[in-house]
């Protein structure tokens, strides 16, 4: 083996642009701890849309929090864009189900907090080149229907509105990775309906790789192209398959026999998987 | 009428009918200008000594506005630190709040020891009046910080003076000039204080003397002067407070300005 060859191994890793290898995750230590996440592996290639899904306290947010580096892993490695994670800076945008808003700024310049810190675009934001970044915001806000709502704050805006506004924001920088975590769970489901088709336009014309985090089998079905079930304490993913249904697809598609019996199959899933720790 | 202008109107008369009743109630039952000075003899007593009150009024404002501008800059730093470090935290809060229950008068003579007497142990007592107030608010508004925000920042690979700068104190902002309210009237008190014990100017000294002197018409008349100094620049920081971070109270009629 070369040098150049050696350096090439130590330095990538892995062929997918995520890739949790044997990953486990304990809260806490001793006797208190808590196992969060069991054995994982989840391979994601650029560019592909994966959703978690799974009863609460599954350990999904676990997942999202360890691809972006929020976390580290108690065992195993997680590796992004062939890296292990935080060794090279992914651009990473982020959308919860908490808008978090900025208050004090108008939500043009909250939708373009991102550009003042993520490299390459905070030395042009230092350099002034704010027009640019300016019309950026103002083509992404028209984009999810708030064209004339950026010198508004975020308090004057609805729920769904802000949610909007925070999917903006987490993809103003261009991001290599979306990480969404029940972004939509808080609206209603017309609003939701609207933002799914908004979602996947964004990400059929952007395509970043996403990972969403969600409660939704019809949103899952509807955004993903693979859907990962996870059972709970400590969370594990017990099933992984892909949507076949083609792209765009449409809120009538949800209704189709195919879609429904899904749906039906993955929420079987979910209800007969008892977390291991009732089971023993 | 506005219910805006009826409620100033309101406050106004519920004040001046304050200083009437004061000034009835010394006539009815003959109260000696010793205990009590009728308000109308207090505001002759002003405008007779001015010339002599002023220079010591200008030398009390002075002496609080330095110590007060210390105490922010040092107020800011300490709640900064405190807020968003846990270790901080933990060893600097104790020590901020045993400093902070220690009577000042206390600390006037070690200042006079170390600094003599004058402008410098008032400009000191006027500061630490005025930090722990500062560093509470400042550090109670960096450790609200949203952690999901934060988690948005962190993703991002913002640095934490990134967040810092752009979330934690902006955020802070209300908590900060909500505290320097209470701050500035603080630092009047610490002025007051050390000037009484130990300085030949300000109206603290004049108070002092005055009052050894049974001339109580001119100690009321400091307290006005002093009163008024304070209630100007408590306005003067709740119109900037209103003005900085309006955000905060989107609604709020209550505000001055």
């Amino acid at each position: 083996m070369t040098s150049s060859a050696a350096a090439e191994h130590a330095t990538k890793h892995s062929d997918f642009f995520v890739e949790l290898e044997g990953v486990t995750l304990n809260y806490g230590r001793g006797a208190k701890q808590i196992k969060a996440l069991g054995l994982t592996n989840l391979r994601v290639p650029q560019g592909d849309f994966v959703a978690l899904v799974g009863p609460s306290g599954c350990g999904k947010s676990t997942i999202l929090k360890l691809v972006t580096g929020l976390l580290r892993a108690s065992s195993g490695y997680v590796y992004v864009a062939g890296r292990e994670v935080g060794a090279e800076a992914v651009r990473v945008g982020m959308a919860f189900q908490n808008p978090t808003m900025l208050p004090w700024l108008t939500v043009r310049d909250n939708i373009m907090m991102p550009l003042k810190i993520v490299p390459p675009f905070r030395e042009q934001y230092r350099r002034k080149r704010k027009s640019e970044f300016h019309d950026r915001a103002e083509a992404l806000l028209k984009e999810v229907g708030l064209a004339n709502f950026g010198d508004k704050r975020p308090w004057q805006l609805s729920g769904g509105m802000l949610q909007r506004a925070s999917l903006c924001r987490a993809l103003i920088h261009e991001p290599q990775l979306l990480m969404l975590g029940e972004p939509f769970g808080a609206l209603d489901q017309f609003t939701r309906e609207e933002l799914w088709a908004i979602m996947q336009e964004l990400w059929i014309k952007l395509r970043p790789t996403v990972l969403l985090v969600t409660h939704d089998l019809k949103e899952a079905g509807y955004l993903a192209n693979r859907i990962c079930v996870m059972r709970a304490r400590p969370g594990v993913i017990i099933d992984d398959a892909e949507v076949p249904f083609p792209r765009p697809r449409t809120i009538e598609m949800s209704y189709t026999p195919n879609f429904v019996s899904m749906t039906q199959r993955l929420r079987e899933l979910i209800v007969t998987a008892h977390p291991a720790t009732e089971a023993a | 009428m506005d219910p805006q202008i009826r409620r100033r109107i309101d406050s106004a008369l519920f004040i001046v009918g304050f200083f009437v009743l004061w000034e009835a109630l010394c006539w009815a039952f003959g109260v000696s200008d010793i205990v009590l000075p009728k308000p109308s003899q207090i505001i002759v007593t002003l405008v007779e000594r001015m010339p002599a009150l002023w220079p010591h009024a200008l030398q009390t404002l002075y002496t609080t506005l330095v110590g007060f501008a210390f105490g922010i800059v040092i107020g800011i730093a300490l709640g900064a630190l405190i807020g968003s470090s846990r270790l901080a935290y933990d060893v600097a809060y104790p020590l901020l709040i045993g400093f902070a229950t220690i009577p000042k008068v206390a600390v006037v003579p070690i200042f006079v020891l170390w600094f003599g007497a004058g402008t410098v142990p008032a400009v000191l007592t006027a500061m630490i009046m005025s930090i722990f107030p500062i560093v509470v608010n400042v550090a109670t508004g960096l450790a609200t910080t949203e952690p999901e925000l934060e988690d948005v920042m962190r993703a991002l690979h913002a640095s934490k003076f990134d967040i810092l700068w752009n979330v934690g104190l902006p955020r802070t902002m209300p908590y900060f000039f909500a505290s320097l309210k209470v701050a500035i009237t603080l630092a009047f008190v610490g002025t007051v204080i050390s000037e009484t014990v130990a300085s030949n100017r300000g109206i603290g000294n004049v108070m002092m003397i005055a009052s050894s002197n049974f001339d109580v018409p001119l100690v009321f008349a400091g307290l006005l002067i002093l009163a008024v100094m304070g209630i100007l620049l408590y306005a003067m920081f709740s119109l900037l407070e209103a003005r900085v971070t309006g955000w905060a109270h989107r609604k709020d009629e209550l505000s001055m300005g």
